[in-house]
């Protein structure tokens, strides 16, 4: 017997989830070994991107009803989007689990505690940069205070998943705000500085550095005030209605012509502001204005190398030291395929010595949330991740994305290597790189 | 069901959710589908004869399977039952540096068996373009070929040794790492392409060689797909025998640069990949004598790769082929079809004849220097008339490539989806022989049942619902 519920589900997969890009895939299994979850489950065609297409396919056709292990099949995957690129015949994943998600998201009935924190999340925090910032409040509250010390202590945080806890440990110190500390170069370029949520209030000490940076390179730095959240996180939950909300209140408030170039130092958002133009391709309204806002989206490190940072480094002179690695975030590798900008950036940089990390594309379990939604895929992804990390034995982990930045900084503190190494934003590297080597 | 199994290989490795049925209802091949009843996970030799005695007690149909890449429906539970999968039997067990011999679990990567014993200063040439995802079992289940074949030949030219479980639960091992051996009916080449009709291989013994010293990689471009053709005759004809020798046509060329983005030339009509391995001088010289020989038959183009970089780069754009001509047409379904290596041209031009006769979009790409080549169909299932047309022309393909001497199929195996077309190539007598070799192996015909023996011959090719 099919249940009411199962036959709701049913229809919302025909009616959110495209066939035509679900027929795009021709289970080829090209895109297996590049998937994160396939690998970390000893190859379990479940939890392969090829799995997870079919699946979506069945559920459209009725070929499967909706149950507990159809569900489990796509909360597991990451949306890391590695099967993308590893795909010959061009299949969009990244668009069909979002419809996925969307799907889901209408037709399944919310229990009490996921109805509320995804009601305080999508609507609240997340929606509105004030409330992000009040949050934020509690957070610098809760660290100054002191309670932080003793919530540790008393095991307060035990109520919560495992992975929650040992995220809380790596939370970054928040900072006031300081004195500029560089020099700046005469202005010849306008950008445009999109902030993000987290990093605009967890890390805003790294959006500090990242103005004095573009400053010093020369660029004059705009930040326009009206910006939110970017809106991914509804977007790669189901809620992508609410994620458009933001896309249009960031178009209008970054929509001008005073400059070429929106920049972003999260590569996960970085990612999704790439893809307004695509999402909004039926709204005549903002379609034009969305494309124009994508185009304009560039990431940190390839802005750094347009305005010839790599020349200032390599100008600089010490003598090579530490081992310095890069950790990929997975949609600013695989969605804005950039990758070599960030690597050429370190290898650059004077008193140091690059090498690559195993693996380094490979998504570090982060992915988001989905930490703290599947804490135990999210561990066996980040064990295969740190295995890597230890035969290597950087100084340094370098990343784009405060995601992937908390991840690894959970990594190195269950290996307990907090002595040996650190993960550091790209930005906070170069900073200290420039800063000392600047006279 | 499940029970007597969990004892065997214990509850992680049993699989029965309604996802995991449908994640092992497909492989590669467009529009094949049926359900298993349960997915097993044996972690050697033992759980398997377990597993097998009782599917035989039992009467429950077993469909062993490796990556599920194949082309022919070969691993589609099309009878439900048990798919048997090598998950966890994926070890390299032993490198025989006297022998020359690599001994493997079923499950191994094709692509990691390569690294490793390149790493080791050996070589296993067979190489389909599926190796990065491909198992050993279903490698030597199928008797894959790959880019290398026309030097090196194809898996069963590396077969030495197979474990293989009976399905009567008997354990046999079968060879040996002899150069020599004669005792008996050759029964280690009987399994080696059975494409799992016969029994479970749970451990092989592969023959390896030496490292080639160098490699080189030419390229050449044409205005026509018969002046590609001709080159290929002409360079054999030359007593030349290239690692590699393949083909892709226009569409191919543009698929692969949508995907790639390498700057593939996509106005020209026809491509030759072609790479010499060996000591320097040898390399040196057949490379120059192909580029030559390419432009004699009219090339546009013929240059060496710059670098091995990037023939390494224009061989996996030449791998991913397949999958990317699929970015043309919601369905993509693909042939074969292999000819005598002098038959090329004529094989090539009457592909072409054949798709404007029935008026579908057919792409070919393939290996050449076997004379294997893979027209491929872009079609949409979901248009049945135009499916009608699509069968027609390739039932005229298969019966163009067997009056030319040829085969329906070189590489691929027949699995369900050939084996209608299968008498067309054995003829009543060997199809004959064929089943009475498979009654008296399986008489009970548990093992991967409804492949290869189809219940009518000459039925429907690709109109199918499983
Ligand atoms: C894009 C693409 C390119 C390809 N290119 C090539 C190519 O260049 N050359 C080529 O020859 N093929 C090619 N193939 C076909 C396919 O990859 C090969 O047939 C490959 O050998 C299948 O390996 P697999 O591990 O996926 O086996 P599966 O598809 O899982 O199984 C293949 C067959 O082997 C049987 N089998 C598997 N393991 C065992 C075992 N341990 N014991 C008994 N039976 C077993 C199965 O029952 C089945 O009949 C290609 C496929 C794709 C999708
Ligand atoms: S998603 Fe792409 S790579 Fe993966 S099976 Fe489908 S077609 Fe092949
Ligand atoms: S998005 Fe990542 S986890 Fe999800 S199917 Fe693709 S590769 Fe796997």
């Amino acid at each position: 017997m099919v249940s009411e519920l199962q036959q709701r589900m049913q229809e919302s997969f025909q009616e959110n989830v495209s066939e035509e890009y679900l027929m795009d895939c021709m289970r080829c299994g090209f895109c297996l070994p590049a998937c994160p979850t396939y690998l970390a489950t000893n190859q379990d065609e479940t939890h392969s991107p090829r799995g997870r297409i079919s699946l979506m396919k069945a559920m459209r056709d009725g070929d499967v009803v909706w149950d507990g292990s159809v569900e489990e099949a796509f909360d597991m995957c990451l949306g890391c989007r590695a099967c993308e690129p590893a795909c010959p015949a061009g299949v969009q994943y990244g668009v069909l689990i979002e419809e996925t998600r969307v799907a889901v998201q209408q037709a399944k009935p919310q229990g009490g505690v996921e109805k509320m924190v995804r009601k305080a999340a999508f609507d609240g925090v997340f929606a509105d940069q004030k409330k992000m910032a009040s949050t934020v409040k509690l957070v610098q509250f809760y660290q100054r205070s002191g309670l932080q010390a003793t919530t540790r202590k008393i095991g307060f945080l035990n109520l919560f998943p495992p992975f929650m806890k040992e995220m809380e440990g790596v939370l970054p110190k928040v900072e006031s705000k300081k004195k500029r500390t560089m020099l700046e170069k005469p202005k010849t370029t306008q950008v445009a500085f999109f902030t993000g949520c987290l990093m605009d209030t967890l890390f805003q000490e790294t959006n500090r550095k990242t103005i004095e940076l573009l400053e010093w390179l020369g660029a004059e730095v705009i930040l326009p005030k009206e910006q939110q959240c970017c809106g991914a996180l509804h977007g790669h939950s189901g809620e992508l209605e609410k994620g458009m909300r933001n896309a249009k209140a960031n178009i209008d408030a970054f929509d001008s012509d005073d400059y070429a170039f929106i920049v972003n130092n999260a590569g996960g958002c970085g990612a999704f502001l790439s893809e307004y133009g695509k999402h909004l391709q039926s709204e005549p309204q903002y379609r034009k204005k969305a494309e124009r806002f994508s185009r304009k989206t560039i990431d940190i490190s390839s802005l750094f190398v347009r305005l010839g940072m790599n020349l200032q480094l390599k100008a600089m002179t010490a003598e090579e030291g530490a081992i310095v690695t890069y950790q990929d975030s997975c949609h600013l590798r695989n969605v804005n395929k950039v990758f070599l900008e960030p690597r050429s950036l370190l290898q650059d940089a004077p008193g140091f010595e690059y090498k690559e990390l195993i693996d380094a594309g490979s998504c570090c379990g982060s992915a988001g949330i989905y930490n703290l939604l599947q804490p135990e895929m999210a561990k066996k992804i980040l064990d295969l991740k740190m295995k890597g990390v230890k035969e290597l034995q950087p100084a340094k982990i370098i990343t784009s994305n405060p995601g992937c930045l908390m991840q690894m900084q959970v990594g190195i503190q269950q290996e307990g290597l907090e002595k040996e190494m650190q993960a550091v934003h790209i930005v906070d590297f170069l900073h200290e790189v420039v800063q000392k080597n600047q006279n | 069901m499940k029970n007597p199994f969990i004892s065997i290989v214990g509850a992680e490795n049993v699989k029965d959710s309604q996802a995991h049925l449908l994640a092992y209802s497909y492989d590669a091949t467009a529009n094949f589908q049926a359900m298993p009843d349960l997915v097993l996970s044996p972690k050697n030799t033992e759980d398997i004869t377990e597993i097998v005695k009782i599917c035989a007690k039992e009467q429950i149909p077993i469909v062993p399977r490796g990556s599920g890449t194949n082309l022919a429906a070969g691993t589609v539970p099309n009878q439900g039952g048990i798919v048997l999968l090598f998950n966890n039997m994926n070890k390299i067990l032993e490198l025989d540096k006297e022998n020359l011999t690599v001994t493997v679990q079923p499950g191994v990567i094709t692509q990691d068996l390569s690294i490793y014993v390149e790493q080791n200063g050996l070589f296993y040439p067979p190489d389909p373009s599926s190796m990065k995802i491909s198992t050993i079992g279903g490698n030597v289940s199928e008797n894959s070929g790959g880019l290398r074949g026309l030097k090196y030949g194809v898996t069963k030219d590396y077969v030495k040794a197979l474990t293989f479980v009976a399905p009567d639960g008997e354990v046999m091992k079968l060879g040996g790492k002899l150069a020599k051996d004669v005792a008996g009916y050759d029964l280690m080449s009987l399994l080696v392409g059975a494409e799992g009709t016969l029994g479970v291989i749970t451990e092989i013994t592969l023959k390896l060689i030496p490292l080639p010293v160098t490699k080189k990689t030419g390229i050449a471009y044409f205005n026509s797909m018969e002046d590609a053709a001709k080159t290929v005759s002409a360079i054999i004809a030359n007593r030349i025998i290239p690692v590699t020798l393949e083909f892709m046509d226009k569409g191919t060329i543009g698929a692969v640069e949508d995907f790639m983005k390498i700057g593939l030339p996509r106005e020209a009509e026809a491509m030759l990949l072609m790479e010499q391995d060996g000591n320097d001088e040898q390399v040196d010289e057949d490379i120059q004598k192909m580029i030559a020989i390419a432009e004699e038959n009219g090339a546009t183009s013929a240059i060496l790769a710059a670098s091995e970089k990037e023939a390494d780069i224009l061989k996996t754009g030449r791998r991913a082929a397949l999958s990317a001509l699929s970015r043309k047409r919601p369905t993509t379904i693909l042939e074969d079809a292999t000819v005598p290596r002098s038959e090329i041209a004529k094989m090539v031009k009457a592909i072409q004849e054949i798709a404007v006769k029935y008026d579908v979009q057919i792409n070919t790409f393939g290996h050449a220097g076997d004379g294997n080549l893979h027209p491929t169909c872009l079609t949409d299932v979901r248009d049945k008339e135009e499916m009608e047309r699509v069968e027609k022309a390739l039932e005229e393909i298969f019966q163009v490539a067997i009056e030319l001497g040829g085969t329906i199929t070189g590489e691929h195996g027949v699995g369900e989806m050939k084996a209608p077309y299968l008498e067309w190539k054995l003829g009543a007598s060997g199809m004959k022989l064929m089943r009475n070799i498979k009654q008296s192996i399986d008489p009970q015909n548990i093992m991967n049942p409804g492949k290869i023996f189809a219940k009518e011959m000459k039925k429907r090719l690709v109109i199918h619902n499983g």
